[in-house]
């Protein structure tokens, strides 16, 4: 940045036209309805349409209830799961993308951005219409099962009965596998943007004094992509905790997760205070994670 | 891949198992996709065998009166919501930037705030404050859809003003400065000093405003009434209770528009000025 910023005082008029606008949408269509949701999570229903704020402290004790706690436990592992296998996936994706040829590295960003532009709902109904008993996963399977038969046939032993489609969908692993589709594009951005910062001749300085590829990554590409690696998880793991979409089209009975009780709360069971104070539990999770990130930042900082 | 030069050890990418790992997750990305898009021209009601080229389920989807609407609607909505988020956004972008006054890091923590708390909860936020302050719901098209619209707004704004607050980093104050002393005033100096060089980045913010709006499911489901049903919440409907392939073909529309819009970014801005958007 260049210049000093101007103080307020001797600006008043730029900055009250200036700041007008935006501080009161802010406080108007952000704060103002926030407020009403912490207000309701103290409240209680006296009535079919109203409800009566009186400073109860029931919901919350409901919320630590076993059901709902084991819920955001899940919620939590699932979204922890996910992140996982998008680093896992993600990383290398990024070393590919940072030391490719650079008229190629554009096209494959923009390969991997391209489904983060598209609408969420439509990839994960392909996505579905793909893991479907009639779906291409399950003629995969299907012909490695068959494949699998014929082997066994060849040995002389029985073929293998004939291939029944399975059930992919509806279960906690379309749930996760459609949470890695939707946020893998999430993981690889940061980790690309902090591997590119990178100095490669660190990674030769290491490979020259013989430590192998596996060490130097370990060693030397790991701690130096660790801001990138913490971005990516954070980026990626809020918006997977507080996910709604794909636990409701593609998880079966069990495998809600936090976000798809809360909907619960304000449509079916119309108990509003509890899907408040819910609501708030999981911005207050999602303030813990950013705290425990800020504080690891500052650490880091304070060690440099 | 035909090349013969032997592999320097820092070009991982030329690397075979490199190589297939990248086109295992460009397939596991665009595979279902590409899948959906060809499959909406199939001449068959279950959509797993290719029966032929056709096209009337693109007919059936642009007769589909509701369909259209919702998507008439959507678009309405982006629309909307990006040109007020645009004006807001970089409001809010040049005020953090330029001065300096009490509480600023308050204002900029809860600016920042829409995007982190997530959807489900800004939904029901707005579902209550809504239901709360009685906002009319029976007014004519297209005033009956302002309460989504005001609810994309507050969530595409912070986006807007982070991308062109990003841009306003690299502009040098004294550019402003020459021009007032040259006798513009304050809005001659805004208007044809700063303005021109955070054009890339408004352009930047307006796109992903339209993005964002028209891909929001979750808080558009809590805000929307019967008479205002956007494109996603339609599909969502749809993909509810009947898989049908009018879905296909409704979805291919809107991809080619995402990918058309995406290819109009990339003409104003360069591959390298999207990928720092991001």
């Amino acid at each position: 940045m260049s210049g000093a910023l101007q103080d307020w005082k001797g600006q008043k008029k730029p900055l009250a036209a200036i700041a007008t606008a935006p501080v009161f949408w802010l406080a108007l269509f952000f704060i103002a309805p926030m407020a009403i949701v912490w207000l309701y999570s103290f409240g209680q229903n006296s009535g079919p349409a109203s409800i009566e704020i009186s400073g109860t402290l029931d919901n919350y004790k409901r919320a630590t209830e076993w059901l709902y706690l084991s819920i955001f436990l899940k919620s939590l592992a699932v979204a922890a799961l996910t992140t996982l296998i998008c680093l896992i996936i993600g990383f290398p994706v990024a070393m590919a993308i940072t030391f490719a040829a650079p008229k190629w590295r554009p096209w494959l960003l923009l390969g991997i951005m391209l489904p983060f532009w598209t609408n969420l709902l439509i990839r994960t109904y392909a996505l579905m219409a793909l893991m479907g008993t009639n779906g291409y996963m399950n003629k995969g399977l299907g012909g490695l099962w068959e494949g699998a038969s014929w082997l066994r046939t060849l040995v002389g032993m029985q073929p293998l009965e004939a291939w029944t489609p399975v059930q992919l969908l509806y279960n906690n692993f379309a749930v996760v596998l459609g949470l890695v589709y939707v946020h893998l594009p999430f993981m690889v951005l940061p980790l690309y943007s902090a591997l590119d910062r990178l100095d490669k001749s660190l990674i030769e300085a290491s490979l020259d004094l013989g430590a192998g590829h596996f060490k130097t990554f370990m060693k030397v590409v790991v701690p130096l992509a660790a801001p990138g690696i913490v971005a990516g998880v954070m980026i990626t793991l809020i918006p997977a905790l507080g996910a709604y979409l794909t636990p409701d089209l593609m998880g079966g009975t069990d495998s809600q997760m936090i976000a798809n009780v809360i909907e619960r709360q304000f449509k079916r069971a119309n108990d509003w205070p509890f899907g408040a104070a819910l609501s708030f539990l999981l911005i207050y999770a999602m303030f813990i994670l950013i705290a425990l990130q800020s504080m690891r930042a500052n650490k880091v900082k304070e060690v440099r | 891949m035909f090349n013969r030069t032997a592999i320097a050890p820092l070009e991982y990418t030329r690397k075979l198992w490199m190589r297939s790992w990248v086109g295992l997750t460009m397939l596991f990305l665009y595979a279902p996709l590409l899948v959906l898009m060809i499959f909406s021209f199939n001449d068959s009601k279950r959509n797993v065998v290719w029966k032929g080229f056709t096209l009337k389920y693109y007919e059936k989807a642009l007769n589909n009166d509701s369909l259209v609407e919702a998507m008439v609607n959507s678009l309405t909505i982006a629309f909307l919501a990006t040109i007020v988020s645009l004006v807001i956004g970089a409001l809010a972008a040049v005020m953090l930037w330029r001065f300096r006054f009490p509480f600023k890091g308050l204002v900029e923590g809860t600016m920042s705030l829409p995007i982190i708390v997530p959807e489900i909860c800004l939904g029901v936020a707005f579902l209550i404050f809504f239901a709360k302050i009685d906002w009319p719901t029976d007014l004519p098209w297209p005033l009956n859809l302002s309460a989504i619209t005001i609810a994309h707004i507050t969530f595409c704004f912070p986006f807007v003003a982070m991308v062109v607050r990003a841009r306003l980093a690299s502009f040098n104050k004294e550019e402003e400065e020459a021009a007032k002393d040259l006798g513009a005033t304050e809005w001659q100096a805004f208007r044809d000093v700063l303005l021109p060089h955070i054009k890339p980045g408004l352009v930047a913010g307006a796109l992903l405003a339209f993005t964002l709006s028209l891909d929001d499911f979750v808080i558009t489901f809590f805000t929307s009434g019967p008479d205002t049903i956007t494109f996603p919440v339609k599909v969502y409907s749809m993909v509810r209770f009947s898989v049908t392939p009018e879905v296909n073909a409704a979805s291919t529309i809107l991809i080619l528009l995402t990918v058309i819009l995406t290819f109009i970014a990339l003409k104003l801005q360069g591959v390298k000025g999207i990928a720092e958007t991001h």
